[in-house]
């Protein structure tokens, strides 16, 4: 893992001074709401619909054990005992006074912590692969050039009023396990093959995105040398920030600049800008990104760890075959913990949880979890010999669901019971899919169902197999259905059915299109083949009649 | 009616106007009536509130019930979670708030 050295800790440290004093003054009346809110945005603070909430930034999914540890203290200490788990992976604390807040602050930088680029229209937390450093189908690690963007963005003088908000993801396998193209920028690490057996770069994708207006980022450049990167970033967000409206927040997003403007025009654009700052030193020496890279080195797996698993249990060979996905070094295993106990809140853990998954990762993952963007959080490095022992602990703390991937394993954002800007409840709805599918589960296979409390689309309700958007239709809550999404390297945008229902009428049309998915799959066929095989029509039949 | 609310400016509760003060109880809201938007600019001026607003309300033997189920769900705290309501596991508490 990445550790910091005296500059971001510097950094770190005097944003903590900072806010404190920004914090006193507003209490003391010296500042009013308009001039603070800017300033607690930019730690992360947010105003919601019960008190404060934190956003804390967890830098392209990593921890470690001591760092999951302070998110458990800070439940317990400074907020209700538990926390919310984020589809940017990050964390949540609902329940926070401001009075705490550079109190909060203050812990967290003690373990290499902030929430920096967590609000506001800058670079936000740049996101990765849960299963980084250690999937067998990466062509790298994607977290060291994650963390070179980090360092690039943060406080990026040129890029800290951009138009909008800007998300970046960097991945390096073919399976995107990142939602990397419904992002402002994907980068997706490649090898072009060479005489020495490959040069690193990135294919970009800019232009992605979800919410109002919901975009797949198209192919910009299809190869550009690791050294070069940050300053062919420079000049893509430099284009944005120079064309990119300011005059209409829906607007004002990158892919909309890329749709008006469309994607060649754009390419040529950057391909003049990144000419031009190509001899401004923007690029690091390959120096820094080889120190940054060699604290991501994998661990020592032991090569002797046996690769046989004992599956006697038979409900720990059910949550193997779901949970547990193949690592790179044999003997070991990615566990994937999932946080979407049956009639649960999607991303809630307690602060014992917390705690707990913090002693496993310490104990048997080289003291390293990951955050997911589906609101879990992966062990990625265990021993196959310890899985049993691991699945116990869980199974104990109520962390055992063995769904990872199917209908019972929904994203959900907070939605109308926490947020403010929610038209509808998410939460309550995804209690009640859980609940009606329970037990059907593996029988329905793979099947990604995600909802969103608001247009917004912090629940990926895009990108859902099966999408649910809760709207506000005259005071009341209603529910829009959507078939046909995918966050993954087959990434499609949902389509939605037609007219809205109340929370039970669109549990009850899930049941019909999962029915008719049933009557109609060919063998091996998930639910979003069978969608893109047959269309809409025999889904809609099955749900209006 | 009409009723004014908004968030404590330190702990970040929400708080409703009793016609003398602050509580967390919409029970013991009053109704503001058209003099809302002074007593709101004196109170945020005050830094007694923090973002305070208007909203409308039906007056129950219970007590103000908010127009808007956000408004609701404000007074009454998270419906998935009982036991963080102002009065905890209240099983009235859900269907007040639908």
């Amino acid at each position: 893992m990445y550790r910091y050295d005296e500059y971001d800790q510097a950094i770190v440290d005097a944003r903590v001074d900072e806010f404190r004093d920004q914090v006193t003054r507003r209490l003391s009346g010296a500042m009013t709401e308009d001039q603070f809110k800017p300033l607690r945005l930019m730690n992360g603070l947010y105003l919601q619909l019960h008190a404060y909430m934190l956003r804390i930034a967890v830098p392209y999914g990593t921890l470690d054990s001591r760092q999951m540890r302070l998110l458990a203290h800070i439940a317990r200490k400074y907020d209700r005992g538990y926390g919310h788990f984020t589809t940017r992976q990050n964390i949540q604390f609902n329940w926070i006074r401001l009075s705490d807040a550079p109190d909060i602050l203050a812990e967290l930088a003690t373990a290499q912590m902030h929430a920096i680029q967590t609000s506001g229209n800058c670079i936000r937390n740049i996101s990765s692969d849960q299963f980084a450093g250690a999937a067998a189908d990466e062509v790298a690690d994607p977290r060291p050039v994650a963390e070179l963007i980090r360092q690039w963005s943060t406080f990026h003088p040129e890029f800290s009023y951009l138009p909008r908000k800007f998300k970046i993801a960097v991945i390096a396998a073919d399976e995107d396990r990142a939602a990397m193209r419904l992002h402002d920028i994907g980068l997706k690490l490649v090898r072009r093959p060479n005489e020495q057996g490959g040069d690193l770069g990135a294919e970009v994708y800019v232009g992605g995105g979800m919410g109002r207006t919901p975009m797949i980022a198209p192919l910009i450049k299809d190869f550009v040398p690791l050294g070069e990167l940050m300053g062919y970033l420079e000049a893509a967000l430099r284009v944005y920030n120079r064309y990119g409206r300011r005059d209409n927040i829906y607007k004002a997003r990158i892919k909309i600049l890329l749709h008006e403007i469309g994607a060649d025009a754009y390419r040529e654009q950057v391909e003049a800008e990144w000419v031009a700052v190509r001899d401004q030193g923007i690029d690091p020496p390959a120096a820094e990104l080889e120190r940054i890279a060699a604290m991501f080195a994998g661990p020592a797996f032991d090569p002797a760890a046996p690769d046989a698993v004992d599956r006697s249990d038979p409900d720990f060979a059910v949550w193997l075959d779901q949970n547990v996905r193949a690592h790179k070094a044999p003997g070991h295993a990615i566990v994937t913990i999932s946080l979407k106990p049956v009639g649960g809140i999607p991303g809630d853990a307690t602060a014992d949880q917390i705690d707990l998954m913090a002693d496993l990762a310490q104990a048997h993952s080289f003291d390293e979890l990951r955050v997911t963007h589906a609101q879990n959080i992966v062990l990625p490095h265990v021993r196959k010999d310890a899985l049993y022992g691991v699945w116990q602990a869980l199974r104990d703390a109520g962390l055992a669901e063995p769904n990872l991937d199917l209908i019972g394993d929904i994203i959900a954002c907070p939605g109308l019971d926490y947020c403010s800007l929610a038209n509808a409840r998410s939460i309550p709805l995804a209690q009640k899919i859980s609940r009606r599918f329970a037990g059907r589960e593996r029988e329905l296979g793979e099947l990604k169902l995600k909802i969103s409390g608001c247009i917004n689309a912090c629940g990926h309700h895009h990108a859902g197999h099966i999408g649910i958007l809760g709207v506000d239709r005259k005071g009341t809550e209603n529910y829009q259905l959507l078939l046909g999404g995918s966050g993954a390297e087959d990434v499609s945008l949902g389509k939605i059915t037609g007219p809205g229902f109340d929370e039970d009428g669109v549990v009850d049309a899930i049941a019909r299109v999962t029915d008719r998915y049933l009557a109609e799959r060919t063998s091996g066929e998930r639910f979003l083949d069978t969608y893109r095989r047959l269309g809409m029509a025999p889904f809609k039949e099955a749900i209006y009649g | 009616m009409k009723l004014l609310t908004g968030n404590d400016l330190a702990t970040g509760d929400v708080i409703w106007w009793t016609g003398s003060g602050w509580s967390r109880h919409v029970a013991e809201a009053a109704d503001v009536g058209e003099g809302g938007e002074a007593i709101l600019q004196a109170e945020e001026g005050a830094r007694r509130v923090n973002v305070p607003y208007l909203l409308d309300a039906v007056p129950t033997p219970e007590g103000p019930r908010p127009a808007h189920i956000k408004d609701r769900i404000r007074a009454a705290g998270p419906t998935v979670r009982a036991d963080l309501t102002l009065t905890p596991a209240d099983p009235q508490a859900g269907s007040w708030v639908i």
